[in-house]
């Protein structure tokens, strides 16, 4: 359980000499991007050769994904659009993996977060409440549902020891029959017979652009979370006791530090960013709840947090190019006569790759510290 | 025998709807059982049991025999089982991970080259039916049964009476259970759970064929969801034996047969929640096994996933 998570310093190095060698820092920093760098090279080339036994141009795809994604100032915004769930469907993924979760529930965790804020947002759109009200109550929904749907893998963990893994993934398939048991029954709204969806919040009600732009404000609040979780995780204490239990749990038990707990709270902090995103699908895109919410970000998110070491700085830029990559789907599929299965291939083809690049950490003499005689 | 009291019919849906639904649940169960006998996890085989269908279904619309496609399904899955087993064995690399990695790809690989399929339809495999002595129509059609239901028992017999009694299975389980006593009888593990996850792969590969070339019958996106998921769940839940994985997955079939059952007697309520049952129910069966005496006593020492 412990394998995902970033390894610790060595033991053996006394602290303050740790903390004063910067070179090994660097080193150590230079590594963790340079070995996902490669890993995004070698996947590229593999899906070359894929597109290329199919007879289709490698060049002209990768040329269609730069203009899709980021050629002209529509393509960046619709990229950073989807940029915003991918930041936090990441977070979802990447606050667990510090406590060394392999926590993959945030698909779940986005659904069943965007469809509470709808629901929610029902009573308080029929009883024309004032719209700031009623966000602030629809997100706080939605975190909250979410919060829920991975705590409940977490605390499986914690209380039962039930693996993380397949429970989240199966808590995913609940929440989308959850939401669809409502969405086609109870809540449905009448007046739109073509999709079963619940009732539309209304222009009114919807979240607002990000000034001069045309992106919503779920791309700023995920930034903003990803800092200040980096934080959270970096420079607090609690952070330290997270990462500790993360690298040898058995350990942090014997320290007195509440494993149990903390798998919990970095489950329900996982959920709510899940969640979060669900709630700026529906109140700033699709403006209901129905199953175009099932659109693949929280699997995504899986393969931006492991790309970025589940570190939340790193997460911000990769899921811009991921979202540059799914905005450009569209683009490909139509000029180059491709199925939008393609974006899956490449991305379980990066993941694949990614992982086995694991292997190579520590096997290249320039990122390793160099051995000197006071240190041995 | 009175076919028409509602009662009746929905009994016989669930027993015919689990002996259906059950065969690609035994078929992944069997496959993640040898896998993880040998020590290792793959949580890849829900997209084995995707990618498998998809093969089959496209073998058997262009070569017009729907074995031939079984084939295939189970080639499709034992390579996708082993680039899982060959990758799993360099240093730091995490399975568990792996397997999600796995997933995604072979599902992505099966839609990709499904999308051309969705449409035409391929010839499926012939069923015969064990109620045909009664004579009665709905028996009949109910207890209609793929010749792949009686292989997978088949398999699940061998593979019990294999482990207990041949000298591969006591290499298997000796890898799994503790891998520097295999090192030390000079059995490569490596070796060992490399084979174990690409022969656990084309069982859930085989699996899949069942799905698009029986039941439901047909190849579309949503074949599969969480079939496999759930198949490698039960494994921990049959306590890594063959005969009781063949048990557990009509168990699963059945419970899957619930929805559709009772909407064949009209009633539509709550369709959706049935759908969800077979996920509840593995969640379920999760938590009550995991804390179990006897999972624990059974479990292969080297295994990852239950630590």
């Amino acid at each position: 359980m412990a394998d995902i998570a970033e390894p610790m310093a060595p033991p053996m190095v006394a602290a303050s000499e740790w903390r004063g060698d910067l070179s090994i820092r660097i080193r150590r920093g230079a590594e963790y991007v340079a070995i996902p760098l490669f890993a995004l090279v070698v996947s590229a080339i593999l899906f070359s050769l894929f597109l290329l036994a199919l007879g289709k141009s490698p060049i002209q795809f990768f040329q269609l994904v730069h203009q899709g994604g980021f050629g002209t100032a529509f393509s960046i915004q619709n990229t950073l659009q989807r940029a915003a769930p991918l930041i936090l469907t990441a977070l979802a993924v990447a606050i667990p993996a510090r406590i060394g979760l392999v926590m993959i529930g945030g698909e779940g965790a986005l659904v069943v977060g965007g469809f509470a804020s709808a629901a929610i947002a029902i009573p308080l759109v029929t009883g024309k409440a004032s719209p700031m009200v009623a966000l602030i109550i629809m997100a706080i929904a939605g975190m909250i549902f979410g919060a829920l749907w991975v705590g409940i893998a977490g605390f499986l963990r914690y209380a039962r020891g039930v693996n993380e893994t397949i429970s989240s993934l199966l808590l995913t398939y609940i929440g989308i029959a959850t939401m669809n048991f409502f969405v086609e029954g109870a809540l449905r709204d009448l007046t739109n017979p073509n999709k079963p969806s619940t009732m539309p919040i209304g222009d009114a009600y919807m979240v607002g652009k990000i000034p001069g732009t045309d992106v919503h404000w779920g791309l700023a609040i995920g930034v903003l979370l990803a800092i200040v979780l980096h934080i959270l995780m970096s420079r607090t204490t609690f952070g330290f006791a997270v990462r500790v239990t993360g690298g040898n749990a058995r350990a942090a038990l014997a320290q007195g530090i509440p494993v149990g707990k903390l798998i919990v709270i970095c489950c329900l902090i996982a959920g709510a960013c899940a969640g979060l995103a669900g709630f700026y699908e529906v109140a700033a895109i699709q403006g209901r709840a129905n199953a175009s919410l099932v659109a693949g970000y929280g699997f995504t998110g899986i393969l931006v947090a492991f790309l970025a070491r589940h570190n939340a700085i790193a997460i911000i830029p990769v899921a811009i190019m991921f979202g540059g990559l799914v905005a450009s789907g569209g683009l490909v599929q139509r000029r180059m006569d491709l199925p939008d299965a393609t974006v899956l291939v490449l991305q379980g083809l990066t993941f694949v790759v990614l992982l086995v690049s694991e292997t190579l950490y520590g096997r290249f003499k320039i990122f390793q510290p160099p051995i000197t005689a006071d240190r041995t | 025998m009175s076919g028409d009291s509602p009662f009746i019919i929905v009994l016989l849906a669930i027993v015919g709807g689990a002996l259906r639904v059950s065969t690609p649940f035994m078929f992944v169960a069997l496959g993640e059982c040898l896998t993880e006998k040998s020590g290792r996890v793959n949580l890849g085989l829900e997209g084995t049991l995707v990618l498998g269908a998809m093969c089959a279904y496209a073998i058997s619309f262009h070569s017009g025999s729907p074995w031939l496609g079984v084939l295939a399904a189970g080639c499709a899955g034992s390579l996708l089982g082993a680039i899982h087993g060959y990758v799993c064995k360099l240093p730091r690399v995490n399975d568990i991970a792996i397997g999600i990695a796995m997933m995604l790809f072979g599902t992505g690989l099966a839609f990709f080259f499904g999308k051309a399929y969705i449409q035409p339809s391929a010839p499926r495999l012939e069923s015969f039916s064990l109620g045909a002595w009664t004579g009665n129509q709905q028996i009949e059609t109910a207890l209609q049964i793929n010749p792949l239901l009686l292989v997978g028992v088949v398999v699940a017999i061998a593979m019990s009476w294999a482990f207990a009694n041949t000298k591969w299975g006591l290499i298997v389980r000796m890898t799994g259970d503790s891998a520097p006593a295999a090192r030390a009888m000079g059995v490569s593990v490596d070796m060992v759970r490399f084979l174990s996850t690409t022969a656990g792969g084309f069982l859930a590969g085989v699996g899949g064929a069942f799905l698009s070339l029986f039941y439901p019958g047909s190849w579309n996106q949503g074949l599969s969801s969480g079939q496999g998921l759930m198949a490698v769940a039960l494994v921990i839940f049959a306590r890594w034996d063959p005969i009781r994985c063949a048990f557990a997955a009509l168990l699963f079939g059945a419970t899957g047969a619930i929805g559709p059952a009772l909407q064949s007697v009209g009633i539509t309520q709550g369709y959706y929640f049935f759908n969800a049952a077979p996920y509840i129910l593995t969640l379920l069966v999760m938590i009550a096994s995991a804390g179990s005496k006897q999972a624990a006593r059974n479990v292969p020492g080297e295994l990852s996933i239950t630590k």
